[in-house]
């Protein structure tokens, strides 16, 4: 089966920039009027010399033609969850990004619409994005939610400042500066604390992966202003104690807030509201199917409890059963995070997401993903040089942590080698070295989306790389060969010397080469 | 579920029950037996479907109706804008490759969007004249607060000076960002009569506690900010940095502002490529000076060019990475994760198509019309536009005079088909009356005489 030949295209593009030929057009500019320029006049001759830009920017001159060329085959250098085979990169959720939905998000009503007509204009964006946070909030079990944040960072910040906020409501900000991190935690977690002007307290897991209570005792204080957790943590273990976890935080005074980026084990099966917290983010990228767009754009609506409905950012969607309108009047709102409304048009593809799926099709989708990943986890676990380290005999939920420190101690094969060994059956890589707690780790996460015969074939491949570490260890550390390029001089790209983020510096270090 | 679920390839029961077995297990239930009974959910929530897609696609189209259409683009900006979108780059970003992918953080099977994200890094530094552009942040707002965050770190100062007439909305993102980090947001006067930024204002408020000057190009209210070689010496010679927001689009015609003597640039890319969508997803640009020490504060990913270790070819990865939340964590330059690549390869296509004759045409069709829409509307009796003496790009105000409710003549657009300009009077006090339009590319000769039209016949009821 892991015959099955895979080879990426490889075009050796060059840059747009050396494609460019003087005189070449991609796009004809509509014409002037000849009324309007009789008017108006030679435009130069209005702008005040300070300001008039004499030498053109060096863009390239490029038929549309080749441009189009140029992009696609660019594009077929690359991976995406509906072209590749399996996508197992843990905690980021690539599951099937359905192809209704990016139909739909390109329907012209919503495509032209600006977010400053009036609201009796767009009545049809406000009643999809008002019943979406309605879902949401069924499914969170919070009272409000704002759908502003572009991100699950962007959610987290403004989470971090309800938090802040809050506290400086009841005059106690100037001695809750702490916020509390699992040492599990995403990277994320630490810098959107730090952002909103916390000091994160760290604080380590137990045996079992998960939050170590007693540490917990010992690190909530006074200064406490909040606790951020995942759920199932990123080790994919639910963490049973939750519900304790909330009395100790809420007890010393702090806000317990819940970073969704693992939400999508629990649909129907259980709710963040429900286990105590206070504050959530949810990414509509990762959970609800919309596609990462290679890195974004994204949406992470943050829902609250009642309490905390006047600190949200403005404005809300809201409705009075008449018409949808946006409501400015938060007296505590921390205010705004970007400009307008939120990513309007990844909303509109959670929404067709939802529909398509259902409240049942949704829990159907979580203990598929859950499945899923403990079916190949139980196999996997036994491959030669790797281990599922950590809460021996739980059930994983969505996602797992393999170890490979065993096979990096007895081959010298690391779990960076395996990923991209993984890269060379047409697989993308999990996701290496995080969570930090275990050495040598891979996460992974199939979602449930990937067939039988991907999951079965995934397991196959690792067996494959594994006898492969003990045998020609060589091999694998010198993949990925079927992709467009092998590994990369990463350190290069980083050195003051070789540093290069832009045609205009490559164009002067070939030039200092060319001299030295 | 009883029936099985296209996007679920395991739904089907045969599929489940064989890998139930496998796992020695009854139910996925199982699964989830470490969750505590009491937080289980145990009735159905209230969400509809599933649905057949025909029915999916009918209850979106049909919400979507509701949105009402008009006779042409609005005469709206203010942070978006109408502009065309060329087919070509609607089809590179629904390149499934491209869409449904992550993060490039594995280069090797990457270099498509690797590449993509180089160029339009590098398509930005021409425009905004400056060395180092990252691969993009989620709006020109957020990217300011950004910037204001990192001139704070790069001089360990924490005032950062805006002019009065900034976007009140980026203002208010500006002030989230900085206050959690001490930073105070001090404005600083214009010239009633032109709009432009009060020098002596200016050099009273800059001091050694002067993190940044800022100013936007084109301003909030669409005039020009001319004094631009002063402003930045001034800074400069208190010891601070100067920032400039920007109009991509304009730098076909308007100077670099890195050849001003800008050292950090944001601005939005909406315009290049990327539709209104009713304001999301955005594009924020963002461009600093190329000496590292300033690169190592700027927040974002940045893509670079190497080399393959083996071969030696050129190829592209995710560079300073250590600066980033997931390397540095608390001690990152920023926590953004997830931000708006695919509204970059969007610009990045887009500055191909148009090439720097395009973009200098364009620049030119936008200002003759919304010149012309200025002259047209000024001789419409009871109407002042501009209200401030300088150069207007794509946006100006538009101010009733002889009592006249600026709200009652909008709602006289509507009724004939057009959507009129966004009102001013509840952001600026001294703006009553006033409203902000913008007049670009997508609106013709025919659609602005109608909107002259309109106005007249409306003030006349």
């Amino acid at each position: 089966m892991n015959s099955r030949v895979f080879r990426q295209s490889k075009w050796g593009e060059p840059l747009i920039f050396e494609m460019g030929v003087e005189g070449k057009v991609g796009s004809i500019v509509p014409k002037v009027e000849e009324e309007i320029r009789e008017i108006v006049g030679d435009v130069e001759s209005l702008v005040p010399e300070s300001l008039l830009r004499t030498n053109l920017p060096q863009l390239p001159m490029v038929s549309e033609a080749e441009v189009v060329g140029h992009f696609l085959r660019l594009s077929q250098m690359n991976y995406g969850v509906n072209s590749g085979r399996l996508y197992p990169l843990g905690s980021c959720t690539m599951k099937y990004n359905p192809v209704i939905n990016e139909r739909l998000a390109s329907n012209p009503r919503l495509l032209s619409a600006h977010p400053y007509q009036d609201v009796s204009t767009v009545q049809g964006i406000l009643e999809i994005l008002y019943q979406l946070k309605f879902w949401l909030m069924e499914l969170t079990g919070m009272d409000d939610m704002s759908l502003q944040p572009s991100a699950g960072a962007h959610g987290e910040f403004v989470g971090n400042l309800i938090i802040r906020a809050y506290h400086e409501s009841r005059g106690e900000l100037g001695k809750r500066t702490e916020m509390i991190v699992p040492d599990s935690a995403h990277g994320t977690n630490p810098a959107s604390a730090q952002m909103a002007g916390f000091d994160t307290v760290t604080v380590p897991s137990g045996g079992d992966g998960c939050i170590d209570l007693e540490a917990l005792k010992e690190a909530v204080s006074d200064r406490t202003a909040g606790l951020m957790l995942t759920n199932p943590n990123t080790l994919g273990i639910f963490e049973s104690s939750i519900s304790k976890v909330s009395e100790v935080v809420h007890e010393a005074g702090g806000l317990l807030y819940y970073d969704g980026a693992n939400f999508n084990a629990l649909l129907g099966k259980c709710r963040p509201g429900d286990m105590g917290f206070d504050i959530i983010h949810i990414n509509l990228h990762k959970t609800f199917s919309t596609p990462h767009g290679g890195g974004g754009p994204g949406s992470g609506p943050v829902g609250v409890k009642r309490f905390l409905a006047d600190f949200l950012p403005v404005p809300v969607v809201v409705y009075d059963s008449k018409r949808y309108s946006l409501d400015y009047n938060r007296s505590h709102t921390v205010g705004r995070v970007r400009g307008f409304y939120g990513n309007t048009s990844v909303l509109v593809r959670a929404f067709a997401y939802m529909l398509s799926m259902g409240f049942e099709g949704l829990r159907e989708a979580s203990e598929l993903a859950v499945l899923s990943s403990n079916y190949i986890a139980k196999k996997i676990g036994k491959v030669r040089g790797l281990s599922l380290p950590l809460a021996h005999g739980k059930p994983r939920k969505h996602e797992f942590v393999l170890s490979a420190s065993t096979m990096a101690k007895e081959t010298g094969v690391r779990a960076l080698d395996v990923a991209k060994k993984i890269l060379d059956y047409g697989i993308h890589a999990p996701t290496v070295y995080f969570p930090l707690i275990v050495e040598e780790a891979l996460m992974i996460e199939p979602t449930e989306t990937v067939p039988l015969e991907e999951l079965d074939s995934f397991v196959e491949v690792l067996k494959e790389i594994s006898a492969m570490a003990y045998t020609r260890p060589g091999e694998v550390k010198e993949a990925p060969k079927n992709t467009a390029i092998g590994r990369l001089d990463e350190v290069r790209a980083a050195h003051p010397k070789t540093f290069c983020s832009s045609w205009r510096r490559y164009k002067s270090l070939e030039e200092k080469k060319g001299d030295g | 579920m009883n029936k099985p679920h296209p996007y679920l390839p395991t739904s089907a029961p045969e599929i489940k029950r064989k890998m139930l077995e496998d796992l020695d297990l009854e139910s996925v239930d199982d699964l989830y037996s470490d969750l505590p009974e009491t937080l289980r959910c145990t009735c159905s929530l209230n969400i509809p479907g599933p649905y057949a897609e025909s029915k999916v696609r009918e209850i979106v189209e049909k919400a979507l109706e509701k949105n009402e259409e008009f006779l042409c683009p609005p005469f709206l900006g203010g942070g978006v804008w109408p502009h065309y979108v060329p087919a070509a780059v609607d089809e590179t970003v629904q390149r499934a490759e491209f869409l449904t992918s992550y993060t490039p953080y594995q280069p090797e099977i990457s270099q498509g969007m690797l590449q993509a994200l180089f160029e339009y890094q590098s398509l930005i530094c021409e425009l905004v004249g400056l060395d180092v552009v990252n691969s993009s942040m989620y709006d020109w707002a957020s990217a300011l607060g950004e910037a204001a965050r990192m001139a704070s770190r790069l001089t360990r100062r924490n005032e950062f000076i805006v002019p009065a007439l900034i976007h009140p909305e980026r203002l208010q993102v500006l002030r989230a960002y900085a206050k959690p980090a001490g930073i105070k947001v001090v404005q600083v006067g214009y010239n009633s009569e032109t709009g432009q930024t009060d020098l002596e204002g200016l050099a009273e408020k800059t001091s050694k506690n002067t993190a940044a000057v800022y100013i936007e190009n084109p301003s909030y209210l669409g005039f020009a900010e001319e004094r631009v070689n002063e402003i930045s010496e001034m800074a400069h010679g208190k010891g601070a940095l100067f920032v400039a927001g920007v109009d991509p689009l304009s730098l076909g015609l308007l100077r670099a502002p890195g050849d001003y003597g800008a050292d950090i640039v944001v601005g939005e890319g909406q315009p290049l490529g990327n539709h209104m969508n009713y304001g999301g997803p955005l594009l924020g640009i963002f461009a600093c000076r190329g000496d590292l020490s300033v690169v190592k504060q700027m927040p974002g990913r940045i893509v670079g060019l190497t080399r393959s270790l083996k071969e030696g070819e050129r190829g592209f990865c995710i560079t300073l990475q250590t600066r980033e939340q997931h390397i540095r964590r608390e001690r990152a330059t920023s926590n953004i994760c997830t931000n708006e690549a695919l509204c970059a390869v969007a610009a990045a296509v887009y500055l191909s198509l148009l090439g720097p004759r395009g973009l200098r045409e364009l620049c030119e069709v936008i200002v003759s019309r919304s010149n012309y829409a200025m002259r047209r509307l000024s001789e419409v009796p009871g109407i002042r536009t501009p209200l401030f003496k300088a150069f207007h790009f794509k946006e100006f105000t538009v101010h009733l005079e002889n009592g006249r409710r600026y709200r009652e003549v909008h709602e006289g657009l509507l009724r004939r088909e057009i959507h009129g300009g966004k009102y001013l009077g509840a952001e600026f006090p001294q703006l009553r009356e006033t409203a902000l339009f913008c007049v670009t590319e997508s609106h013709s000769k025919e659609d602005i005489d109608r909107l002259v039209a309109a106005l007249k016949e409306v003030l006349l009821e």
